[in-house]
């Protein structure tokens, strides 16, 4: 499945049951150079729309919400050492966490990338 | 007529040509000292002051004495005294000139305060002698509460917090305990606009309590209706920041009041930009329950020119009886402190407790007394407004050069984004950095964050028309440089201050927090 895009500029890509997600290109390149990132904890439970992560940069520090429900089953741990790892490749190594989702159907209100793209213009 | 041509000549025998030599032998540049930290000089064997080695007394140490050097750098006095002259002469003050860093009123510091302040009564007094001898000292306590509780028509004031946020949290805290009394502890929820600054949102959840973000409507200003739909029965409390950090006034205030009072929550307000209105609004005629002072900024002695904050923090009725000890009452002729909790109680107060160990900061106190009674009640109110005039001005000087972000008047502080740099290659950081090789200390940037590379640009009262038009003149020569495509003259800025272009990012991702001895010296 394709990735799909939220307007808080959280991306995630579907494979079964589980996502994986993180900061588009878009919000990486506004927030400048990111110099700490902290996760949840592994078998937290969130609802679409809650604050999953912080991310700061050298600019602005700012909350990352969860684009679907579900249970976080892995964090990327590296971004803790290597926060820059978001601005070199926030949609590829600069993952955040994956998630089982609850709720599949709240993809279906997400944007695609032609969306997004037009979303961010 | 004989010419003398062994004198010394009075005109520069040649033309230098710019960019030779622009290094050093030693470092220095100019007159302008190269200057290492204290611990880098590594000397060690010289002191300011000789002590003779004491006589005739046993250690009793034991095998706990120390056998190795303790370390301290060794400086003789003209050398500790060049260490920090030096220092100084590397940083920006406002007393070398203009400080438009915004929501941190950088104001002139008057010379008569420091005078007031150093009077042996208040600045000799220890904390802990009797009561009996430091009265002066608890009457100008007692006399700047006064004044602080008349400009803002509210009943109680508590002195100790030392800085604006160390109010907010006094105030925050006072909130809790009247909902802990009210048995409503399950109130925990704060709503905080998306302009405010970052010590709201840290201080609730400091408290206890957890953000809930308003966001702002087109104007700059809280959206009534968001906000409106946010309240409910587990709200404790707004804070709010009038005028807020884009420089405007928040025209809504008394229905945020009462809409908050109405849904069972509280009124926090953030004083840190009192100078635009201090003299002119009383905020409890605006239905606010807790509001700290920056005394440190809106009535002078900004950033801690000559010691540390002060943040008094008045209360309202509904807030009054929780306020921390220890707090000073006049009994007959005398004043007294009260320090303990049951002697609170015995006034009929609750304290939420105790924030400091002592009382508040007196040199603080003493300057603010000092700049309130030197301007009068008139004085004040003149000032708040030359500020808002000074803003205003800036803000008609630069708004078809600059973009200015939101439409009509401001208050004390002018607030531009980034959109007269579309396409210049020019950020605002790096326009922030040509400002330093202007000889300014830049605004404050990117702050606040509802704008796009936000600039805010507060000039305060101190700056005459002639300083506030030779500023403008700069920012408008740097905006035309950067639309003419002069790109590199921001990029590479700052060029001419002691340090260039630091590098943020590492300074943020491996911070070095504490000097450590080179290796082979450790």
């Amino acid at each position: 499945m394709s990735t799909r895009f939220t307007k808080d500029h959280e991306w995630i890509r579907v494979e079964g049951e589980e996502g994986v997600m993180g900061i588009t290109a878009y919000a990486a390149e506004q927030l400048g150079d990111v110099v700490f990132v902290e996760l949840p904890e592994v078998g937290k439970t969130v609802a679409q729309g809650d604050e999953l992560a912080v991310v700061e940069s050298v600019k602005a520090a700012s909350e990352v919400y969860a684009p679907v429900s579900g249970e976080i089953i892995e964090v990327n741990s590296a971004l803790e050492d290597a926060p820059a790892t978001v601005n070199e490749a926030p949609q590829g190594e600069g993952w955040f966490v994956k998630i089982k989702l609850s709720d599949k159907a709240q993809l279906d209100a997400m944007m695609d990338d032609a969306a997004y793209a037009e979303h961010t213009k | 007529m004989a010419m003398n041509t062994q004198g010394r000549p009075s005109a520069p025998l040649h033309t230098p040509d710019p960019g030779a030599y622009d290094d050093t032998f030693s470092g220095s540049r100019g007159l302008d000292q190269a200057e290492p930290l204290i611990f880098e000089r590594q000397t060690y064997d010289k002191t300011g002051v000789d002590f003779e080695t004491p006589k005739g007394t046993k250690s009793r140490l034991g095998a706990l004495e120390r056998t190795e050097d303790l370390g301290l750098p060794g400086l003789s006095e003209p050398e500790a005294m060049r260490h920090y002259v030096r220092l100084s002469r590397k940083n920006y003050a406002i007393d070398i000139g203009l400080y438009p860093l915004g929501s941190c009123t950088m104001k002139h510091n008057p010379r008569l305060n420091e005078k007031m302040a150093r009077l042996p009564g208040f600045s000799d007094v220890h904390p802990l002698q009797p009561q009996s001898t430091v009265q002066g000292a608890f009457e100008l306590i007692g006399e700047l509460a006064h004044w602080l509780m008349t400009l803002t028509n509210m009943p109680t004031v508590a002195m100790s917090p030392k800085a604006g946020a160390h109010g907010e949290l006094c105030g925050m805290m006072a909130i809790r305990a009247a909902l802990d009394a009210r048995g409503e502890s399950h109130r925990r929820r704060v709503l905080v606009p998306e302009s405010a600054h970052g010590t709201n949102p840290a201080t609730a959840v400091q408290c206890g309590f957890f953000c809930d973000e308003i966001p702002a409507g087109p104007d700059g200003r809280v959206d009534m209706e968001a906000f409106k739909a946010k309240l409910g029965d587990d709200v404790a409390a707004i804070m709010l920041t009038n005028p807020n950090t884009c420089g405007l006034f928040e025209r809504d205030i008394r229905a945020i009041a009462d809409a908050i009072h109405e849904a069972g929550g509280y009124f926090y307000c953030d004083g840190a930009n009192f100078n635009a209105i201090s003299g002119r609004v009383r905020p409890g005629d605006l239905g606010v329950d807790a509001m700290h002072f920056n005394l440190h900024k809106t009535y002078s002695t900004p950033h801690g020119g000559g010691g540390p904050g002060a943040g008094p923090t008045v209360l309202s009725e509904a807030l009054a009886k929780f306020a921390p000890l220890p707090f000073v009452i006049k009994e007959g002729d005398s004043w007294r402190m009260v320090e303990d909790e049951a002697d609170a109680r015995a006034q009929g107060a609750q304290p939420f407790g105790r924030m400091v160990a002592f009382h508040g900061q007196m040199g603080m106190f003493t300057r603010a007394m000092s700049y309130m009674l030197s301007h009068g009640a008139d004085g004040l109110k003149q000032a708040s407004e030359d500020a808002v005039l000074n803003a205003n001005y800036i803000l008609a000087r630069l708004k078809d050069v600059m973009t200015p972000s939101f439409d009509g008047l401001c208050m004390h502080e002018a607030l531009f984004d980034d959109r007269f740099l579309k396409d210049t290659g020019v950020t605002t950081l790096d326009f922030a950095k040509a400002m330093i090789d202007e000889g300014y200390h830049p605004m404050t940037m990117y702050f606040p964050l509802v704008v796009h590379g936000a600039m805010l640009i507060e000039p305060t009262e101190s700056e005459s028309k002639a300083s506030v038009d030779r500023f403008c003149d700069t920012l408008e020569a740097l905006a035309h440089a950067a639309k003419a495509g002069e790109t590199e003259r921001f990029t590479a800025a700052p060029r001419f201050a002691p340090a260039k272009r630091l590098d943020e990012t590492r300074a943020a991702r491996q911070p070095v927090l504490r000097w450590t001895p080179a290796a082979s010296e450790a």
